[in-house]
């Protein structure tokens, strides 16, 4: 399976992202924003950092690059792309997926732990999970998901919420929402489900010694399910 | 503009030395060359008043590769790799303006970093803010946090550390000291050296605007009513421009195109051009036609003293001009040949095809002023009597309480939860332990951290609170499993012209020194920062030391949390029930007089060693040092993060069981061990004459001493996290 990482001014966990697709079998390439072609790709990742230092709004400057076109083009024909953070900051400035990421109701950065309940296993992402609830890893300022009422409706009628914020029980509640997110959400779809934007970084979670293990979990999961 | 004595004195600098700028230069300096002088001669880059105690300093060891004396200190840490770390002050500037003083402390300790070709892996910080009753506080602590996280978190490195206190004495000077830890490889470190004569000059980053003039002379005096009009000196930070400007100075550096770097810290143009000249006895000549700026008409005087942030300055080979300028247009970073090296052993500026200054190097750096300050020896206090009485009636659980929730025990969750600690995916211990550590990437090996101050125990005594911080770093290195390796020291201290504040800072010295040597635990890097004082109230002495050590395989680490229902726990080293200086003493008794616990540099050593060797047997489960309010918080935190109880069992001592629990004698651990291997563990503990207690027995989920006593873990934990979060939240 062949996957590409999009580098932007400021993305800082590309590296992280390239050694996890690399652990669970991807051949990864690193992609520079300023190309204008992405090379064959199974799956194309934005990964989570500050593109262009965060300044106009989060992921703003970053869905202008020239790649962006190609990755916009690759999606619209049913190529995987995901982002992660500041990567899902970026596909809702594209418009890939619905909704915009406010600044965090407590207007404090937040790095912990949290647990997410999968909505949605009939897609690539997540189909063959086992689990319910998975333990995954936030750090982010801006991943107060927020939509309209209209777009609200639209997202539920076609079931695109992926994950939400919930306690490791998988109970829904706003005690266990750690941003102020709308519903709970903490990755959403796009209408086909070949895009998947989240705030959790899995990436994060590769390995016993680190924050937790869900992560190879999850990308192990998405490779077999991209075979 | 005519520079006269006046004119000298505004800048700082002191009539006698303004009389030898004149003697050095055998005229009177032009306005450009005085601010220079002010520049370079101020307390903040000349460490007039602490260079000759410093020199005392045990600075070699076999595991170091650079001391003192470049951006940063560098040690071995085996297989061709090395660790660049140093820790700095931004103190001045974070009381006028919180968050871009502790953002650009954090950007400027990185860059010391990174220049010298590593890349940063790890952030640490040593915060300390007036008594949480000060109407500043809050508004202070909130803007600091926000800002280290708003630079650190941007950059993508994690921050894995850090320490955070609270003292009226820092009420009108808070104290804001950053770390950085970078990995590189030992034959790709980069120095500021400069070499080779017509060697063109760079500069990199960001353009020069008007901000931070004179925050290195702001940074050398002390503060009265007038400081907010002190704001402009406050440089302004730019993540995004640094982590561009580390990406290209990285992409750089794999080439051989760089003969010397030195980043524009403290006193920008000025000092970094000035330092590569000296360390290479060459001149420099510069024209500063050539330096991008960022606002227009900007004057010789103002591009000279700028502190804009995010800046280098690097000596190329010849001919590699066009290989660089493309790798910093990829970045979208300036790039200007703004100058030459030459033969001239002088600072030669152009403005406007007029030559603006012309300085012998020598003069700003070697001839600069060094002072013998006049210092007063504080004597050992006397101690107290134990109030026997007041403690017979003092309820443990109840005194814990307060303990657990006082501010400089209680958890800093609030804190480090906004500082991003886990990006780079090699962050194997998190805040909140003994140390941080981080695996060296793609490795076997770790890196541990941590960062220590007892200003109390200073105060008390400087000399046995200097030598108390040093131990307490090496202690909590080995309780994470990491042999200690070097230091780094940021000595923050009232001014050096009251004799009892420069007191403080020549015996703390003197302790730092003596237990750095006999621990071999030399000081590769570190920082002065004097004046930290309004009017004539000084702040306790506050040296913070950050201690970085190695563990070999890094599945051995150990962690602070209780493990295992029915485990015994030991405490090793002694306790005699010294509770003067400790915080029960002080927030209990409120008793703020007698001497700190005394430090025993052979038990120690002894002890901490013998502890590593029982972490390689790997006996050991869990590791706690024991540290502020004794045995019993020590306790009670590897509870909380266990989520496990314990039975403990006063061991028979003369000492009651208050200050059993309570005294911070030096040179102690908590340690868990299995049952099963009590025997190998005593025998090895006896055989290298260490002595241990038997403190008790893991429990489900609830701490008893002595039977009669008992709290629930989740109370404990209430306490513990309690006291931040509400002090935040109103």
């Amino acid at each position: 399976m062949k996957s590409s990482v999009i580098t932007f001014p400021g993305s800082n966990c590309d590296r992280d992202m390239d050694v996890a697709l690399k652990k669970f079998g991807f051949k990864n390439k690193m992609v520079w924003h300023d190309d204008a072609e992405l090379p064959k790709s199974d799956l194309v990742v934005l990964p989570g950092g500050f593109s262009y230092g965060d300044y106009l709004r989060c992921g703003s400057m970053a869905s202008k690059s020239k790649i962006m076109q190609s990755v916009v083009n690759f999606a619209s024909s049913g190529g995987m792309v995901m982002g992660i953070c500041n990567g899902f900051q970026i596909l809702v400035e594209t418009g890939l997926v619905p909704g915009v990421l406010l600044r965090n109701k407590y207007l404090e950065f937040i790095c912990k732990n949290v647990f997410v309940k999968i909505n949605d296993k009939k897609n690539k992402y997540f189909k063959n999970v086992n689990n319910e609830v998975l333990e995954f890893h936030i750090a982010h300022n801006e991943g107060n998901y927020f939509c309209t009422n209209d777009q609200l409706k639209e997202i539920e009628d076609n079931n695109q919420i992926a994950i939400n914020y919930c306690d490791e029980n998988g109970k829904i509640e706003d005690q266990f929402n750690p941003n102020g997110s709308i519903k709970n959400i903490a990755g959403i779809f796009n209408k086909e489900k070949n895009v998947l934007g989240m705030m959790p970084h899995p990436e994060r979670m590769i390995d016993t010694s680190l924050s937790g293990e869900d992560g190879s979990l999850f990308f192990k999961n998405l490779i077999n399910n991209l075979k | 503009m005519i520079v006269n004595e006046q004119v000298a004195v505004d800048h700082g600098l002191k009539k006698d030395e303004y009389a030898k700028i004149c003697e050095l230069l055998k005229r009177t300096p032009n306005i450009t060359e005085l601010g220079i002088f002010s520049a370079m001669w101020n307390e903040h880059c000349s460490y007039k008043s602490s260079r000759l105690h410093l020199k005392k300093l045990p600075t070699k060891g076999k595991k170091v590769i650079q001391g003192p004396g470049e951006n940063a200190g560098v040690i071995d840490i085996e297989d061709n790799d090395a660790i660049v770390f140093k820790i700095e002050s931004h103190n001045h500037p974070s009381f006028i303006e919180p968050y871009q003083g502790a953002a650009t402390g954090v950007g400027g300790i990185m860059r010391d970093v990174f220049t010298m070709g590593a890349r940063p892996i790890a952030n640490l910080n040593s915060i300390h803010f007036g008594s949480p009753q000060n109407k500043k506080t809050k508004n202070l602590l909130r803007g600091v946090v926000h800002g280290i996280g708003g630079y650190g978190n941007c950059m993508g490195v994690p921050t894995i550390a850090g320490q955070t206190s609270f003292d009226s004495s820092y009420n009108g000077n808070i104290l804001v000291n950053a770390m950085t830890l970078g990995l590189v490889k030992k034959d790709k470190i980069f120095y500021s050296k400069a070499a080779g004569l017509n060697k063109p000059v760079i500069y990199v980053g960001s353009k020069t605007g008007r901000d931070g003039i004179h925050g290195a002379s702001m940074a050398s005096a002390s503060f009265d009513e007038k400081i907010e009009e002190k704001k402009p000196t406050v440089q302004v930070g730019d993540p995004f421009t640094e982590k561009l400007l580390l990406e290209a100075c990285l992409e750089l550096m794999a080439g051989d195109s760089i003969i010397a770097i030195q980043d524009m810290g403290a006193a920008g143009l000025t000092s970094s051009s000035i330092e590569m000249a000296s360390k290479g006895n060459l001149g420099i000549e510069i024209n500063l036609n050539k330096v991008p700026c960022r606002e227009s008409k900007m004057t010789p005087y103002e591009i000279m003293l700028s502190e804009s942030q995010e800046r280098m300055l690097i000596v190329l080979e010849n001919g590699k001009e066009e290989q660089a300028k493309k790798i910093f247009d990829k970045w979208n970073l300036d790039f200007a040949v703004i100058g030459k090296t030459t033969k001239s052993k002088k600072i030669e500026l152009y403005f406007d095809e007029e030559k603006v200054a012309n300085i012998p190097v020598n003069t700003l750096v070697e001839n600069s002023p060094m002072y013998d300050r006049k210092w007063k020896k504080t004597k050992l206090p006397k101690k107290n009597k134990i109030k026997k009485e007041v403690i017979k009636h003092l309820k443990i659980i109840n005194v814990l309480k307060k303990i657990l929730a006082n501010p400089n025990i209680c958890s800093k969750e609030w804190i480090w939860q906004q500082y991003d600690h886990t990006v780079m995916g090699d962050t194997i211990q998190k805040p909140g332990g003994d140390a941080g550590v981080v695996r060296v990437h793609g490795t076997d090996k770790a890196i541990a951290a941590s960062v220590d101050s007892s200003a109390v125990y200073c105060w008390a005594h400087p000399l046995t609170g200097g030598k108390q911080v040093v131990c307490e770093s090496f202690r909590n290195l080995i309780s994470v499993g990491a042999k200690p390796i070097a230091i780094t020291n940021c000595l923050n201290f009232g001014s050096p012209e009251n004799e009892e504040n420069m007191g403080e800072f020549v015996e703390c010295v003197q302790g730092i020194g003596e237990a750095s040597d006999y621990l071999n635990f030399p000081v590769v890097s570190g920082n002065v920062s004097f004046y930290n004082q309004t009017k004539d109230q000084g702040i306790k002495p506050t040296p913070a030391i950050g201690g970085v050590g190695l563990i070999k395989d890094y599945k051995n680490m150990i962690t602070m949390e209780f493990k295992e229902v029915d485990n015994l726990v030991l405490v090793i080293g002694k306790t005699e029930g010294h509770i003067d200086q400790s915080l029960f003493s002080r927030t209990i008794l409120d008793e703020k007089n007698g001497p700190p616990p005394e430090v025993n540099l052979f038990n120690e050593k002894n002890n901490g060693e013998t502890l590593l060797k029982l972490i390689d047997d790997n006996l050991i489960k869990s590791a706690h040092d024991v540290s502020l309010g004794g045995i019993i918080t020590g306790v009670a935190k590897m509870c909380i993060k266990g989520k496990k109880g314990i039975n403990i069992n006063k061991p028979k001592y003369l000492i009651n069981e208050i200050e059993y629990l309570f005294a911070e004698d030096q040179g102690r651990y908590i340690v868990e061990i299995n049952k099963k291997d009590f025997k190998k563990v005593a025998d090895i503990l006896n055989k290298n004459a260490v002595h241990f207690d038997e403190l008790g027995t893991i429990a489900e989920n609830e701490l008893y001493i002595n039977d009669k006593t008992k709290v629930t873990i989740d109370e404990l934990s209430t306490w513990n996290k309690g006291w931040l979060l509400n002090y935040m939240s109103k």
